[in-house]
């Protein structure tokens, strides 16, 4: 079945694989967003386990996206997964750290005996709330300003210098915050994190006080989280892209660039826009009433969004990861995949994909049943 | 930083060590434990017997304080090929990182959504729906385990793929080869049944503890019986594999052996050390790499009959292996080197005719990398040619030797102490054998010291390749400072050791409290 497919149409279809995981784990990092406010939402010890336990039973979900992510980008564009990984260390050894404290914070936060006290493992959450996101909205944005390496296949050869990819300043990535246009991207991640939480929170908690807190906290969180998008939205749609030349792979500076990908491929457009709605809609429909269902529209309005900017990243002949140092060394979906042959066998592999999704679903929806509450939780034998 | 910097690899080397080992403290007891849970639950919900969902809901509780730290390291592992091993990641990325995707789609998604309903569950399903969960739980966990380890079994023996001059890089030729190569099948066995051995033993030594205390008389008996029965199954596979492994190591990567070993001069009919003690002689080199036993026990004539099922066949030496030996078919490691080097070469060649735009040279230099004679008598040794050094050849001999016997020898122990317990248990003599259920708590680190011990000969034993023949080690890392890898080594060093305090404190404190 894939085998028939040409080689640019596997190296596509893995690029919407991978926008898509991109994409999910966005929106999942609501678990971050609500890391940063158990304090802001929960005013007594009984309401914070219950937010730490709404949140806990979804935290493997957010850390497994990531680590397909990961693992997919490497099985798909290795180029990418050799220069950026092993380039922007500092950048991506935090965000590792982050994940790191994350996954036993919740664990062990309401274990007895746990050598620090529930509070440490608290911040270890923020930590990673605060900096998890920040840090991978801020890696994403450099999608679309670049970063300074350079890549020479040729340095194998070469025995006293054989590493084919070198990244160019001696900072390792932690000079992508000073970009104010990824931080700007890193900033919207953040409170678009904490708003999908707020709207988790009244989704999935029968407790009038936190739904009422999280209510007026959505206020104060959608609006940065508005003004960041919009602020990264409006420099991107007027900023130069990095698009190249299929045939001749040189690679230039184009005007508009990103803005005209959006134009140029229909269903990018229409994504971005119906999911900027759903977002817009979920969150203001649950300010302005007792709506506690904005989630269903703000998630995958969320998916919706992110999918369209991955995929104006590196469709029409757009390097997704530019290189400020050498433009000619920037990566693109066709020269930094992997073979026809691993793609075609991941392929077959991602048939798997809607799989996984109806079992999550699925189990989602059996644990689910009924919201969450203190009385069920003081039930339960395994707490976080 | 230009140059190879050996500090720069010593430190990437050491990062990857620390992450590896603490992340293998972990990984074992979430591969058997989550069997062991899932055999209680079965039989749960088979009889009814209450006491068997309280049985499983203990194991579970201490299943979820182990498995999230190793999920934590585990995800540092994984990004590591990219952060510090980025020439690694773009020469084989193409194969290896389809088995860690494969992991994440197929594996990690099955255990992380069915871990939910295994915890939280219990009043929301059905009993068959619930236990269905446990048990894919433990399918996801030793799924992802399959998918890692076909990954390491590659790096140990690289299969089903050409190389691309045009990309710099090793392509994927045929994937089954990959899955289903000889190494990746007895990897797989062996190490999750070593994971086996090391669960049911944890289980054990928890439960004597119980006995000892005179608490939780019924738990713990049953969670023995259990895990007696499933040790001494899977300790026999674990010991035929074994054995299938050393087969495949003399095959496959003789000088590993020799090293386990410490044999320098090969010879027909070699017999197989069973303990030794190994000391530097004055005429000690880095080139040579001798050293010399103390004392040994020997068994005539059985490394011969275990590597080629003859006792008399001729086993390679470390001196045979880098000196060469013709009677014995065996090419020098400085021949291996100039055949690298003349590989290497044509490589850089083919590189200068692309810029210059000699499309006839180009053409002609490619044709040589699809060549049968040029890829088996040149380019399966490309690694070697950046070797200046034939002893480096050699990998570290005391930790190799040691490493092994500390392995063989617990494993054969572990054995017959599964035995001795099924023995008490069913005898119902076991609460008067003190001895026996101390030694039970002895064993728990001694099952991880084992453990350990095997990943040592595993990856020590196979330096200096990062991938077998093809890329030595030192040419796989990332552009970066030696500081900085120096840096987030003590970092990560702090960190794993702090969690593993506060893991073994919230352990100990679970232990005590005991079901209730």
């Amino acid at each position: 079945m894939f085998e028939s497919l040409s080689y640019l149409t596997l190296q596509q279809y893995w690029w919407l694989i991978i926008s898509l995981l991109g994409a999910v784990l966005v929106f999942l990092l609501f678990v971050q967003g609500g890391q940063t406010l158990i304090y802001a939402i929960g005013k007594n010890e009984d309401e914070r386990t219950v937010i730490v336990n709404a949140l806990g039973r979804k935290w493997e979900f957010t850390f497994t996206t990531l680590v397909t992510f990961g693992g997919s980008l490497f099985a798909s564009f290795p180029l990418f997964y050799a220069t950026s990984f092993g380039g922007a260390y500092w950048l991506w050894t935090t965000v590792l750290f982050c994940f790191v404290i994350q996954a036993v914070a919740y664990e062990f936060r309401s274990k007895p005996n746990n050598l620090f006290g529930h509070k440490t493992y608290e911040i270890f959450l923020y930590i990673n709330g605060v900096l998890g996101t920040t840090l991978l909205g801020t890696t994403v944005g450099t999608f679309f300003n670049g970063s300074k390496f350079s890549v020479n296949f040729s340095n194998i050869v070469n025995p006293c210098n054989p590493i084919i990819s070198r990244w160019e300043t001696p900072f390792h990535g932690l000079e992508a915050i000073i970009n104010l246009h990824n931080l700007s991207l890193g900033f919207a991640v953040f409170f678009l994190a904490r708003t999908l939480a707020l709207l988790y929170f009244m989704n999935s908690i029968e407790n009038s006080g936190i739904i009422k807190r999280a209510r007026l906290q959505l206020k104060i969180n959608a609006l940065p989280f508005l003004g960041f998008f919009i602020i990264f939205i409006i420099i991107l749609m007027l900023k130069e892209g990095f698009a190249y030349n299929p045939e001749t792979n040189i690679i230039k500076m184009e005007k508009f660039k990103y803005l005209h990908n959006l134009i140029e491929i229909p269903a990018a457009g229409v994504l971005f826009i119906s999911g900027t709605v759903l977002v817009i809609f979920g969150i203001g429909r649950s300010i302005l009433s007792e709506y506690t269902r904005g989630l269903w529209f703000a998630g995958p309005g969320t998916i919706m969004v992110v999918f369209s900017l991955f995929i104006i990243a590196g469709f029409n002949n757009t390097a997704y990861y530019p290189s400020t140092f050498n433009l000619q060394n920037s990566l693109t979906i066709e020269n930094s995949s992997s073979s026809k042959y691993t793609l075609t066998v991941m392929s077959y592999v991602s048939l798997l994909i809607p799989f996984v999704f109806a079992y999550i679903y699925y189990t989602w929806k059996a644990i689910s049943k009924k919201k969450i509450e203190l009385g069920e939780i003081k039930k339960e034998t395994h707490i976080y | 930083m230009d140059g190879i910097d050996i500090s720069l690899i010593n430190w990437s080397r050491g990062q990857f060590a620390l992450t590896a080992i603490y992340h293998w403290l972990f990984v074992p007891l979430t591969l058997g434990l989550s069997f062991i849970i899932a055999f209680m639950e079965t039989i749960y919900v088979k009889t009814g017997n209450e006491e068997w969902k309280k049985i499983t809901k203990f194991w579970m509780k201490l299943f979820g304080i182990n498995f999230a730290i190793g999920v934590a390291t585990g995800i540092i592992l994984e990004f590591e090929f990219g952060t510090n091993w980025s020439n690694y990641s773009w020469f084989v990325g193409d194969i290896f990182g389809a088995p860690l995707a494969i992991e994440g789609i197929m594996a990690f998604f099955l255990e992380a959504t069915f871990i939910a309903v295994m915890f939280f569950g219990w009043d929301k399903v059905s009993k068959r729906f619930h236990l269905a969960s446990t048990w894919l739980v433990a399918a996801g966990a030793n799924l992802s385990g399959l998918w890692i380890l076909v990954a390491n079994a590659w790096m140990q023996y690289p299969v089903g793929m050409q190389f691309n001059p045009e990309t710099a890089r090793n392509e994927m030729l045929n994937f089954w080869d990959v899955f289903l190569s000889p190494v990746a099948i007895n990897k797989f066995i062996h190490t999750i049944t070593s994971g086996f051995v090391l669960a049911s033993i944890f289980v054990i030594g928890i439960s004597s503890w119980f006995l000892l205390k005179k608490r939780e008389i019924s738990l713990a008996k049953r969670s023995m019986l259990i895990s007696a029965i499933f040790g001494i199954t899977s300790s026999i596979v674990l010991i035929l594999s074994g054995d299938s492994s050393t087969r495949l190591i003399a095959d496959i990567q003789p000088m590993k052996l020799a090293a386990i070993e410490g044999l320098y001069e090969g010879e027909n009919g070699t017999g197989l050390i069973l303990f030794g003690t190994l000391k530097k002689p004055e005429n000690y080199t880095e080139e040579n790499k001798i050293w010399e036993y103390n004392f040994k026990i020997e068994i005539p004539k059985l490394l011969s009959y275990m590597t080629y099922r003859n006792s008399d066949a001729f086993v390679p030496g470390m001196n045979d292996l880098i000196k060469g030996n013709p009677e014995y078919n065996i090419m020098s490691a400085q021949e291996k080197i100039e055949r690298g080097r003349y590989a290497r070469d044509v490589l850089a060649d083919l590189k200068k005719a692309k810029e210059t735009g000699n499309t006839l040279k180009y053409e002609e230099l490619r044709e040589k990398f699809y060549d049968t004679d040029f890829k088996e008598n040149y380019f399966r040794y490309f690694g070697y040619c950046f070797l200046n050094n034939p002893g480096s050849l050699i990998p570290n001999v005391p930790l190799s030797f040691y490493s092994f016997r500390i392995m063989v020898m617990l494993g054969f122990y572990f054995f017959i102490f599964f035995i001795i317990i099924l023995i008490g248990v069913f005898t119902a003599k076991i609460d008067n054998w003190r001895w026996l259920l101390r030694l039970a708590i002895l064993s728990i680190p001694l099952s991880y010291i084992a453990s350990q011990a095997g990943w040592v000969v595993s990856e020590m034993g196979r330096q200096p390749w990062v991938i077998q023949d093809l890329l030595p080690t030192v040419i796989a890392t990332s552009h970066i400072d030696a500081s900085t890898v120096q840096i987030t080594f003590w970092i990560f060093a702090a960190l794993f050791t702090v969690l593993l305090i506060a893991e073994l404190k919230i352990m100990f404190r679970q232990i005590k409290i005991g079901p209730e």
